[in-house]
């Protein structure tokens, strides 16, 4: 009893100091804080278990819309049985939500607004009107007003609601068209007023505005994901563009080089971990690039080295054993790391940037962007500025006369694939932020990259940039009408019946080679 | 064969387990034991006697059950948990004496996640191991290819896991949901006014047999309860589909206004691609939530949980449930995985299937238990209406059509990866194998019917 009373005191205080700041700086200003015994009645009564008092209750306590109440509520719903703790939910959320719109958080301060919105109830417009005045974020602001409209459209004041109407068409907001769409049925009805006739007419001017900027958001959308699934097939098919298009190799196990770039990302995630200090954790992935890029590097180094180089120029024995070498990694990896193998895309990674109502852009996928086209540069600089590039061309080309010329052709082998193994370790690093590590994570992978590889011609880079290009598009023009399964079996038809008219693919090496 | 076995007195030890099946059971054995023992050599000879006879000699040899997950191959993320934790079950009935004075023995075998592999290695099971039972698979597509082999050699399969409904085999025993005991509850929680009363419904699965039936029958569901079909989208993705951008697009379109939830059965490495592309279009589950069927605690060891969490599941156990026998169950699991080095060892975590696993193996030696037998006749009439105090509250197997009725928990993803449990059922969910939306005249009984019947 005594612990009852001290604490029922204390709730007290504490209401009395949140009453006093929400009066001293809330949107109505000059209100003092209500007696005590208000709110305290209002408290009791939510567990009354009457129906009707507790509805008062909890509309007076949402008018009232003081987050200070927060904790005192969460104790009664400790408490309460399930019929309260559903009356009581909903308040606690608008209270919370107000909270949050003061958090310095922007990405809080904007699912509060939203969230208050959806809620569509008449007392939060002073709040967000308040919060609208102190905000600058502009996506927030955007959301705020978002919200004000789509609650007054829900009002009972007819200039309200054509005000509102008007101001969602403006605002572009497609979370208003179901709404809209609503306004449009009743004034269609045969006793429709002339007042609904009006709103009708700006609802559907809305509506139309809403549509178009829709159809461009779409539009540019579908540009975005087409560049992006092609980045990563792009960034995928390189080292295969190498390893397969340069030097010849069936290397079945590419992908599971990837694998290895993937894991080798997930170690150094946890090394950094277990080794440096937090702030320094969101960094890992600068260090895990060279990290992945090297171990693959060294793994096509030992696998060239004790597989691949007894068996040039018979490409089905060099199939067979590296998909044998495929599935010995894969179990390797499975025995080895489990399946507790997650990797956490770091915060500067993590979310989108909004261009467009309703339209991000996801840092991921921008960062494989900009990763691939680093990728393909820096490769064209290796093959045709620098002097390794040279003799790597030279004996790809003819590797009789290159040796004839002084040039190590077995050492040029063996740097060749291991620079395409790095590369594809660097594609199974950038595949994390995507994907999930796991073992089997280069089958996945590898029948798409052989397809970028075969429908851009094999042995020219320029190929697989626009076989990439081609193919990503295309998939993201055909996935919305046809499903992504249909879709895919389609790429794969096209890519075939293109095959069956051009075999050497899109780019053809023109003039005399050792091997035409 | 495997019946009646050949009646050769110098059997091998194999054909020995055989014929116990068939003798009559060990007491009535016992009783005449000393007459049979003088008599062997001429017993043997005699037909079913010899039986007995052999029996004696095999009398404190352990009972073979057979577990059947695939250790290696795409499912073996999944799958190894269960083999574990039938051997665990397996060995703590062994540290109580074992069932009917003999140790079980666990023959293992693995499939390699390869659908005719399963078949093969059940009828191994069965006919070379002669194993009593056999607990295993995951997907129903192996289930569907060990069934015939099952039916056929009249064995016993126990299967823990979540699947589409519409079977009701005479073999198998299902220790997992039917979908009126997980989607459905489900969906119904989404609609209520506690679960955010969603209106509108994106139905979305990898394109295989257990998400097509499970969507089939939620939306014959949702049409049922007036959900107009425009507020219903049903897609489909392939196995390890990637690129979730058009979908989560998608699904952004159909939730503008609010009101939309995603149904997702989604299966394996897809979900988390799926997430972190919702995510990262700057969706959030108060605007549409997840209500996944397929993510459970130990799928979640293996992803990057902060773009899931607020995002909701449907299951009959999750780790966190608080009850006294599931803290035990919780803490030897993890000290089991610890103690035989397997990966990852104390971090492992349990969840809805595992539990199954476990319950099962338990039915199972309670049935034996009770008809002092292992023939599959007399266990299975033994295992019908039994109750068992699984680790997430007691659980009973049905009286008739081979289920299990269970609770059914809706959990919120936290942090950590584990479940914060938003609604419970009240009391065990019938199971309804045939589902009232899709099939409402068939039903599945093996008392009063020949297994699936017309409804009158």
């Amino acid at each position: 009893m005594k612990s009852v009373l001290s604490m029922v005191l204390l709730g007290a205080v504490s209401l009395w100091g949140a009453g006093q700041a929400v009066g001293a700086e809330g949107p109505r200003g000059t209100t003092a804080a209500p007696p005590l015994s208000f709110i305290d009645k209002a408290l009791t009564d939510l567990s009354s278990g009457d129906q009707a008092k507790q509805d008062a209750a909890v509309l007076l306590l949402s008018e009232q819309g003081d987050p200070g109440l927060l904790p005192k509520l969460e104790e009664i719903r400790d408490n309460a049985d399930r019929s309260v703790r559903l009356a009581i939910k909903p308040l606690m959320d608008l209270l919370k939500n107000r909270a949050n719109l003061a958090s310095s958080d922007a990405d809080r301060r904007r699912s509060a607004a939203a969230d208050l919105g959806s809620s569509g109830k008449p007392v939060v417009i002073p709040w967000l009107e308040a919060a609208l005045a102190g905000e600058s974020n502009r996506w927030v602001r955007y959301t705020i007003e978002e919200s004000l409209a789509l609650i007054r459209l829900a009002s009972d004041n007819p200039d309200d609601k054509i005000n509102a109407a008007a101001k969602l068409g403006e605002l572009r907001s497609p979370n208003a068209v179901p709404a809209l769409k609503e306004l449009l049925l009743q004034a269609g009805a045969t006793d429709a007023t002339d007042q609904q006739k009006a709103l009708a007419n700006t609802a559907r001017i809305a509506i139309e505005q809403i549509d178009i900027q829709a159809s461009w958001a779409n539009a540019f959308e579908t540009i975005f994901r087409g560049i992006s699934l092609s980045s990563i097939l792009l960034i995928m098919s390189l080292g295969l563009a190498i390893v397969f298009g340069l030097m010849g190799v069936i290397n079945m196990a590419h992908g599971e080089l990837m694998m290895i770039g993937a894991y080798a990302t997930f170690v150094t995630q946890e090394c950094f971990k277990a080794y440096l200090p937090a702030g320094l954790f969101d960094y890992y992935f600068f260090m895990s690039m060279p990290v992945s890029f090297c171990a693959a590097a060294l793994c096509g180094l030992i696998l060239e080295a004790t597989v691949i180089r007894f068996l040039y120029g018979r490409p089905l024995e060099t199939m067979l054993a590296t998909w044998g070498v495929s599935l010995v990694l894969i179990q390797a990896a499975r025995v080895y790391f489990g399946d507790l193998t997650s990797v956490v895309a770091p915060s500067w990674l993590s979310g989108g940037a909004q261009v467009m109502v309703g339209v991000y852009l996801p840092y991921n996928r921008l960062f494989i962007i900009v990763l691939s086209i680093l990728c393909v540069a820096g490769i064209y600089f290796l093959l045709f500025r620098t002097g390794v590039g040279l003799r790597v061309r030279a004996v790809m080309q003819n590797r009789d006369m290159s040796s004839c010329l002084g040039i190590p052709t077995r050492k040029v082998d063996a740097y060749t694939f291991a620079f395409g193994s790095g590369l594809a370790g660097l594609a199974g690093c950038a595949l994390t932020l995507i994907g999930n590590v796991e073992p089997g994570l280069g089958q996945n992978y590898i029948v798409d990259s052989f397809m970028v590889v075969v429908t851009g011609g094999v042995g020219k880079l320029m190929g697989t940039i626009v076989a990439s290009l081609g193919i990503g598009g295309l998939n993201k023009l055909l996935e919305p009408s046809f499903g992504a399964v249909y879709g895919k079996v389609l790429i794969l038809v096209l890519v075939i019946l293109f095959l069956q008219r051009r075999p050497s693919g899109l780019f053809t090496i023109k003039g005399r080679h050792a091997d035409a | 064969m495997k019946r009646n076995g050949t009646k050769k007195p110098s059997g091998s030890k194999i054909e020995i387990v055989g014929m116990t099946e068939t003798g009559p059971s060990r007491r009535e054995f016992l009783t005449q034991s000393g007459r049979v023992v003088a008599g062997a050599g001429v017993a043997a000879l005699l037909g079913n006697l010899g039986g007995w006879a052999l029996s004696y000699a095999a009398d404190k040899e352990p009972i073979k059950i057979g577990i059947l997950h695939s250790l290696s191959g795409t499912m073996a993320i999944s799958e190894v948990s269960l083999k574990d934790t039938v051997l665990m079950a397996v060995e703590e009935i062994n540290a109580k004496g074992g069932v009917m004075g003999r140790k079980i023995q666990p023959v293992v075998v693995d499939p390699a996640s390869n659908w005719d592999l399963f078949a093969e290695k059940a009828k191994q099971l069965l006919l070379v191991d002669k194993v009593a039972v056999v607990f295993g698979c995951w997907t129903s597509v192996s289930r569907k290819s060990v069934l015939p082999v099952f039916e056929k050699n009249d064995g016993l399969l126990f299967y823990p896991v979540q699947y589409e409904g519409e079977e009701c085999s005479h073999n198998v025993f299902y220790t997992g949901a039917a979908v009126n005991q997980q989607a459905i509850p489900a969906v119904e929680y989404l609609m209520s006014k506690e679960g955010g009363g969603f209106k509108k419904f994106y139905l979305l699965g990898t394109d295989y047999v257990y998400p097509r039936t499970t969507n089939k029958i939620l939306r014959a569901m949702l049409l049922a309860k007036k959900v107009p079909a425009a507020n219903i989208a049903e897609e489909y993705t392939p196995f390890h589909h990637q690129d979730y951008q058009t979908i989560v697009g998608k699904v952004k379109k159909f939730s503008a206004g609010g009101g939309a939830c995603v149904i997702s059965t989604i299966n394996g490495d897809s979900n988390v691609p799926f997430y972190k592309e919702f995510a990262n279009q700057g969706l959030r589950a108060e605007d549409a939530p997840i209500m996944a069927f397929s993510v459970a605690e130990d799928e979640l060891r293996g992803m990057d949980t902060s773009a899931l969490v607020g995002h909701l599941a449907a299951w009959n156990y999750y780790q966190s449930v608080d009850t006294p026998q599931n803290k035990k169950f919780v803490a030897d699991f993890k000290a089991y995985c610890k103690k035989n080095n397997l990966p990852d060892g104390e971090k492992r975590v349990t969840d809805d299937p595992i539990e199954a696993a476990y319950f099962g193996v338990h039915i199972w030696k309670q049935a034996v238990a009770k008809a002092g037998s292992i023939e599959v006749d007399k266990v299975r009439k033994a295992v019908y209406g039994s109750e068992f105090l699984a680790p997430g509250g007691k659980i009973k197997m049905d009286e008739a059509n081979h289920h299990t009725n269970k609770p059914v928990l809706i959990g919120e993803i936290l942090k950590d990866g584990q479940f914060k449990i938003v609604s419970r059922s009240k009391g065990l969910v019938k199971p309804e194998p045939w589902s009232e939306y899709t099939s409402p005249d068939k039903g599945c009984d093996w008392i009063k019917h020949q297994g699936t019947y017309q409804k009158k």
